[in-house]
């Protein structure tokens, strides 16, 4: 017996694009449906973004707890009598606690806007009709407009299948204790991310990547400090170096990889985290059931998030690159209110993005190189953490932080704001701000900005494009 | 880094200031040796200054439609050469216009130095330097324009570097700029009332007409129409081209009006000259200079055909095309576009059979031609044939020249344009 439903609005995923955008299309009086299978939230909720950070910042304290017990004792004059002891069961149950936590509040934001949620799996039959499987039974819903949210997920390669010792991210969250020893494919965000948060942790990691350099969407200057804590820390990173498989050596699991020499080569790998990348979800839910045109694996949609058929929408990373949260968050929120009959358009001037690597590195818009790329005659400033003393004051100051402006030589506008230090991505919301306002390095030179915070390095980074820089000795 | 500072050129001799007609480059911009940086004008002569070094432009001093005094710097280009050097455009191979002033009428006179605004130093090409193909303008404007379906890119941002601010987009909509209604939405028939205004500097030769006009208005004119029959001159042109030589220019009617012309001013002389009212002095010509108000893309110019007394029909027809092609390509001399003696204006080809003609001054006369049409007229044996007719609308210095002299010549010319064999006696 199938249930038959109908709604203005269908929302496919309650990721950070979808309950965002179900939310918004309740708030503007849109009767709207949600679907999803899994827990609210999505993968930034409950198995990337939120946790990964969660893990992040525990590895990160017990790292300077160590420091302050064992050889470091003494620092800053406090010494701690014993080495720190971690529980990996406490770590994830103070971790679960914060995706129950926000997941449970996503599900009262979507009740307050008066969002119908059924958990289930949909399965489109036409372009505006699915059925959804749930535990009460089918479920069929028809709708007038349909929003695609079905978000990404890890990519597996062939000859090492996610399992139990070789994982994905998500995997990566749940370990029930620290691995001895850690391979991680891929010196991407995610696979740094994580990577670092285990070698904080206690875990022996070796990066094996196949570019020749660690983070390839960041130039040099930006990931020489990552690059230098990892080999500060004995973190071993083979650059253009093919994953082959794994194998046994002295009944221990080893990653088999071919180094940039085509040396064969195995490193111990008590687990092998797999970190290459994430694909679109565009299978298994009949999207080619609904004539939608693509762009590569991706559902092409135009900047009013519109896919080929319409009344169909699509948004997040089901739709492209950058395939980050707030992204998904913001078309949400343009195709909700379009199919209300708003005007607009997802037509950002920049978005954000931020490793929370050690140390930190975040960047909005064009770095230098692509400026002159695009044809762009820029200056750049640079102000170091080394000279905030706000950064000296919370240990902020070392593994040569900057903040580094990019701007039009011609008009000042502001092109691209990057940044690596620690803490630096709370920074990403001025830059964000820059850009989209279409500043001017005087805008930002002349906001006076608190004193003693990291946020002085932006002012002067701006000061230092334009020749001036207070605290720093000027070109 | 070296500066090389490029100065006003003098461009003609007795010319103390030029006006910035044109930028082609701005601030940032890298250069080649020899590229063009500006258009400069004096009277209606436009310079073209090329750069007489490589490197990037630092500055530029002036705005499109300044006058800045001969000598100013007017551009910084920054090279990588070890010295510094002066550059006058005019030293370095800006090809500036003959240096005659070519009045007749005021020898000698030194044109009174116009009060020197100082240049202001490049502000202005920052507004116009948005490259990146996105209007310049926070998320809330951006959001406020697509509402009011007003297309950014429309908007004169007052921000810095150009940015439009939430008061420009207000200013825009409340002066009716609803200018863009994306196709699709509004479907076929888009007829809404359009009361956007757009504001232009009046500059350039624009500007110089207007001054011209303006001075022109002080003298009291009178005007004097009368209908030629040109059914014969008609013929013989025709009958003329038919069989001219090759590579000869094709008549047109100017020719025979302006031998006519010539004849006639033989009795009226004080309407071939040029009046000096301050000076209290009219110099009358024993030559006629011929101007022929031409117009072009960029206005309306008057090239003359110098010494027109000396020459047949062909020889003006041959002058006449080559000069209105020069001054249509703006690559006419000074001198070819200034020292008339008196004009000729014609809106023939367009229509109207009368026009007010001003006058150029300080000529005396400017003979307007309206458009030949075929009329029925009285045979004077009572019956209706078809002739053609051609009106002249012609001004004149009215404090030189009596409405009876007026009158004299026009008809003089009539009765030369009517019977044509007169015209080559």
């Amino acid at each position: 017996m199938t249930t038959k439903k109908t709604c203005h609005t269908l929302v496919v995923g309650g990721g950070p694009g979808g309950y965002p955008a179900a939310i918004r299309a309740g708030q503007l009086g849109l009767d709207t449906i949600l679907v999803e299978a899994g827990r609210l939230g999505g993968t930034c909720l409950i198995r990337g973004c939120i946790p990964s950070k969660a893990i992040i910042h525990a590895a990160s304290k017990i790292e300077e707890m160590r420091a302050h017990a064992n050889g470091g004792a003494g620092a800053m004059g406090i010494t701690l009598t014993a080495a720190p002891q971690l529980d990996m069961a406490g770590l994830r149950s103070w971790k679960d606690g914060i995706v129950d936590q926000l997941s449970g509040g996503v599900g009262g934001l979507l009740k307050a806007a008066k969002v119908q949620h059924i958990h289930g799996w949909a399965t489109f039959k036409t372009a505006k009709t699915c059925t959804v499987q749930t535990d009460d039974g089918e479920i069929e819903v028809t709708a007038e407009n349909v929003i695609l949210a079905t978000g990404s997920r890890e990519t597996e390669l062939p000859f090492l299948p996610f399992g139990e010792d070789v994982i994905s991210s998500t995997g990566a969250l749940d370990l029930t204790e620290v691995p001895e020893t850690l391979a991680v494919i891929g010196a991407g965000y995610i696979g740094l991310e994580l990577g670092i948060a285990f070698a904080k942790l206690g875990s022996k990691v070796t990066f094996v990547e196949m570019g020749d350099a660690i983070l390839p969407s960041y130039d040099k200057e930006l990931t020489r400090p990552v690059a230098a804590w990892l080999k500060a820390h004995g973190v071993d990173v083979h650059l253009g170096a093919k994953a082959t498989g794994k194998g046994t050596s002295k009944g221990k699991q080893v990653l088999k990889f071919e180094d940039k020499d085509g040396k064969a080569r195995t490193t111990r790998a008590d687990k092998i985290l797999v970190a290459v990348g994430r694909r679109p979800c565009t299978e298994g839910w009949g999207l080619e059931a609904m004539g939608l045109d693509m762009d590569g694996p991706f559902v092409k949609v135009n900047e009013r998030c519109e896919t080929a058929m319409r009344g169909v929408y699509a948004i997040g990373d089901v739709t492209g690159e950058p395939m980050l949260a707030h992204r998904a968050t913001a078309m949400g929120e343009a195709a909700a209110e379009i199919i209300s009959g708003k005007k607009r358009v997802f037509d950002p001037r920049g978005v954000a993005a931020v490793c929370f690597t050690e140390p930190e590195l975040v960047g909005v818009g064009l770095t230098p190189d692509e400026a002159k790329a695009a044809g762009e005659n820029v200056i750049t400033g640079k102000f170091p953490m080394a000279a905030s003393g706000r950064a000296l004051s919370m240990e902020a100051a070392g593994s040569k932080g900057m903040v580094r402006i990019t701007a039009r030589k011609s008009d000042h506008v502001i092109l691209g704001i990057h940044a690596v230090g620690a803490h630096v991505a709370e920074l990403s919301g001025e830059f964000a701000l820059a850009v989209e306002m279409g500043a001017v390095l005087e805008d930002l030179a002349g906001t006076i900005h608190v004193h003693p915070t990291l946020s002085e390095t932006i002012m002067e980074s701006a000061l230092a494009a334009l020749g001036h820089p207070i605290h720093i000795a000027a070109r | 880094m070296a500066r090389h500072a490029i100065k006003m050129p003098d461009v003609g001799e007795g010319v103390v200031e030029a006006e910035i007609v044109a930028w082609h480059v701005k601030v940032g911009d890298t250069i080649e040796e020899d590229d063009d940086l500006c258009d400069v004008m004096t009277d209606k002569a436009t310079v073209e200054i090329p750069a007489p070094v490589s490197g990037v432009i630092a500055a530029l001093n002036g705005a499109e439609g300044d006058t800045i005094p001969v000598g100013t710097e007017i551009v910084i280009i920054e090279t990588d050469a070890a010295v510094e050097v002066d550059v006058a455009a005019g030293d370095s191979g800006a090809s500036p216009g003959p240096a005659e002033d070519g009045k007749p009428a005021s020898p000698g006179k030194d044109p009174e130095p116009a009060p020197h605004k100082s240049p202001t130093p490049a502000p202005a090409p920052i507004a116009q330097t948005q490259r990146s193909g996105k209007t310049l303008a926070s998320p809330a404007v951006r959001a406020r324009a697509l509402e009011l379906d007003i297309d950014l890119a429309a908007v004169p941002g007052t921000g810095p570097a150009g940015r439009v601010l939430r008061e420009d987009l207000d200013d825009f909509a409340a002066a009716g700029g609803r200018l863009i209604s994306k196709a699709g939405e509004s479907g076929g028939a888009n007829r809404t009332p359009k009361a956007g205004v757009t504001e232009e500097k009046v500059i350039g030769l624009r500007r110089k007409i207007a001054q011209n006009m303006e001075a022109a208005w002080t003298v009291p004119m009178i005007t004097y129409v009368e209908e030629i029959d040109v059914t014969e001159v008609e013929a013989l042109r025709k009958s003329l081209n038919g069989d001219r030589a090759e590579g000869q220019p094709k008549l047109t009617m100017l020719p025979f009006l302006a031998t006519a012309l010539i004849k006639a001013l033989a009795g009226v002389p004080q309407a071939n000259a040029h009046y000096d009212a301050e000076a209290g002095t009219l110099t009358k010509f024993e030559g006629v200079h011929l101007g022929v108000a031409t117009a072009t893309d960029k206005g309306l110019m008057v090239p003359v055909l110098r010494h027109a007394e000396a020459m047949d029909v062909w020889q003006m027809a041959g002058e006449l095309a080559r000069l209105s092609k020069a001054a249509r390509e703006g690559s006419a001399k000074r001198e070819e576009l200034s020292g008339s003696s008196i004009t000729i204006t014609s809106l023939g080809a367009i229509g109207g059979i009368t026009t007010t003609p001003i006058l150029n001054t300080p000529e005396t006369a400017i003979i307007g031609v309206n458009k030949m049409v075929e009329r029925p007229v009285f045979d004077g044996a009572g019956r209706v044939v078809p002739r053609l007719f051609m009106n002249l609308s012609s001004s004149f210095d009215h404090r030189i020249v009596d409405g009876y002299e007026c009158a004299v010549l026009i008809q003089k010319v009539r009765t030369l344009m009517e019977s044509p064999a007169r015209l080559f006696m």
